[in-house]
C-alpha cells in the first residue's frame, strides 16, 4: 500500500464512512469520492440510497446498452433502480432531505471547521458553480458526513479553526473522515477519535488547523 | 380540455421578457422539442427559472447559447461554462436558489401561498435581503414564490384533459413547474383518450396543464 496514492486515499475514506452505516438507512450520496461509500456497505445490512433528481433505490451503473436516458443520478450518470424503488418530483425529494428522512449524508468539502461549519459551494472570482442540493442537504439530514482529503494540494490544512469560503450550511457537520483521521463534531468541540494506520496522533495534529480534542482511546483506521 | 397545439404555436406565444419555467434535471426530462423552437425563434431577454443550466448543447443550455437569457433563478450552473461565462462577462443575471428552496418557491406559487420558511441557507449567502423569521423558538428564512408567465414541461404520456404521467427520474421538477406557470405547456411522448390513464397513476392533474405539444415518433 502506498499512503499517497489517490485510489488508496479514497477507498480508506469510502470504507470507514461505510462502517457507520447502519441496517435500512436511508442515505443521500454526493457525486465524486461519496459515492464511493456504496461500495463498501458492511456485509448484512440493507442501506437504501436516494439521489436528489427523484429516486430512492438507486442500484448500480448500467451496462452502456442497459442505459435508460431517462434514468440518471445527480451528477447525470446512468443508473439502475433496484427493485422496490420508488421515483418522485424534486418537492418531494427535497422534502425527504430537509425534513430529516435521511439518515445520511455525504458530501465533499473545499473547507470545514472545528465548529461544524461547511464551505463547499463557491470560491469568489474563481469558481461559482452554484449549491445545486447541497444547502437543503447539509441542513436537513440526520447525520452530515464530510468526505474528503485532509490537506489541499499545496498541504494546507482542510479542516480550519474558521471557514473563509462562503458557508454551505452553519454548524451542521458531525463527522469528518479523511485520508488521516476521523474528526466527530460534539458540543464540547471537535474530537480526534481515530486516525488512519501508519500515522502518529501529531501527525494528525501537525496537518490540521482546527483545535482538537483528542479521545482517550483513540483507534485506528485501514482499508 | 387542454388544446394540442405545435411547438411552433407554442414558441410563437412566447414574447421577450416572458418569465419562463422549463423543468428537467442536466436536461432529462427537458422539454427539448419547445426548446429547439424558442431557438429557432429567436426570442430574446428571457426569464428562466430552471434547476440546473445544464450542458451547452442540451436543455437549457440551447437557450443559454443563443443568448436568449438575460436572468435566471438557478440551483446550479457548473456543468455549463457558457452560462458562467455570461455571468462573469455581466450578460447574464444569476440568482442562485438552494435547490430545495427553488421548488418550493415555484410550489407557492401555484399553491397559492405566500412565501415558505426553511432553514436551508440560515448563515448563508443565500440568506442575504431576506427576512428571517422566529416560529416556534427556531430561525427561518422567508422566501417568496416564484411566478412565471409560462411553464414548459416534459412528461412522458397525458390524456386530452391534460393530465400527465412521468418516465422514471425524467420526472423531476416537472410537476411543480406545471402548477406554477400563468400558461403551462406540456411536451409529450403520447396522447390517449380520455379515460385511458388510470386515475391512480395521475401524477399532474390536468387542471394544471393548457397546452400539450406532441413530440413526433
Amino acid at each position: 500500500m502506498d499512503r499517497n496514492d489517490k485510489n488508496y486515499k479514497r477507498a480508506l475514506i469510502a470504507n470507514r464512512i461505510a462502517q457507520e452505516l447502519h441496517d435500512e438507512d436511508f442515505v443521500n450520496l454526493g457525486i465524486g469520492l461519496p459515492t464511493l461509500v456504496a461500495n463498501y456497505i458492511p456485509a448484512g445490512i440493507t442501506v437504501h440510497f436516494q439521489s436528489e433528481n427523484g429516486i430512492m433505490g438507486v442500484g448500480s451503473a448500467p451496462t452502456p446498452e442497459n442505459q435508460d436516458e431517462d434514468l440518471i443520478n445527480a451528477g447525470g450518470g446512468h443508473i439502475t433502480a433496484l427493485p422496490g424503488a420508488c421515483y418522485f418530483d424534486s418537492a418531494t425529494s427535497f422534502a425527504i432531505i430537509r425534513g430529516g428522512h435521511l439518515n445520511m449524508t455525504v458530501l465533499g468539502a473545499l473547507q470545514v471547521d472545528g465548529k461544524g461549519n461547511l464551505a463547499n459551494w463557491m470560491i469568489p472570482g474563481k469558481m461559482v458553480p452554484g449549491m445545486g442540493g447541497a444547502m437543503d442537504l447539509v441542513t436537513g439530514a440526520k447525520n452530515v458526513v464530510v468526505a474528503m482529503e485532509h490537506c489541499d494540494k499545496h498541504g494546507n490544512s482542510k479542516i480550519l479553526k474558521d471557514c473563509t469560503l462562503p458557508l454551505t450550511a452553519k454548524g451542521k457537520v458531525t463527522l469528518i473522515v479523511t485520508d488521516m483521521a476521523l474528526i466527530r463534531i460534539t458540543e464540547k468541540g471537535a474530537v480526534l477519535e481515530e486516525i488512519a494506520a501508519g500515522l502518529t496522533v501529531e501527525e494528525v495534529l501537525e496537518h490540521t488547523e482546527a483545535d482538537l480534542i483528542v479521545a482517550d482511546n483513540i483507534k485506528e483506521f485501514d482499508v | 380540455m387542454a388544446k394540442v397545439i405545435t411547438s411552433k404555436q407554442a414558441a410563437e406565444m412566447i414574447k421577450p421578457n416572458d418569465r419562463l419555467m422549463i423543468g428537467g434535471f442536466l436536461a432529462v426530462g427537458a422539454p427539448e422539442l419547445l426548446i429547439d423552437e424558442l431557438v429557432k425563434a429567436n426570442v430574446k431577454d428571457l426569464h428562466a427559472i430552471v434547476i440546473a443550466s445544464d450542458y451547452e448543447n442540451r436543455g437549457i443550455g440551447k437557450l443559454v447559447a443563443n443568448k436568449q437569457l438575460k436572468s435566471a433563478q438557478v440551483s446550479h450552473l457548473g456543468t455549463n461554462r457558457e452560462i458562467q461565462a455570461q455571468m462573469n462577462a455581466g450578460e447574464i443575471k444569476i440568482e442562485l436558489v438552494p435547490q430545495g428552496t427553488l421548488m418550493e418557491r415555484v410550489r407557492a406559487a401555484g399553491a397559492g401561498l405566500g412565501g415558505i420558511l426553511t432553514q436551508t441557507g440560515l448563515g448563508t449567502l443565500a440568506q442575504e435581503g431576506k427576512p428571517v423569521i422566529e416560529a416556534d423558538g427556531k430561525l427561518y428564512i422567508l422566501e417568496k414564490p416564484i411566478q412565471a408567465d409560462f411553464a414548459l414541461v416534459r412528461a412522458f404520456k397525458a390524456d386530452k384533459l391534460g393530465n400527465l404521467i412521468y418516465n422514471k427520474t425524467a420526472r423531476n421538477s416537472n410537476p411543480i413547474m406545471a402548477m406554477a406557470g400563468n400558461i403551462t405547456i406540456a411536451e409529450v411522448d403520447e396522447i390517449v383518450e380520455v379515460g385511458e390513464l388510470n386515475p391512480e397513476e395521475v401524477v399532474t392533474p390536468g387542471v394544471f396543464v393548457d397546452y400539450l405539444v406532441k413530440r413526433e415518433a
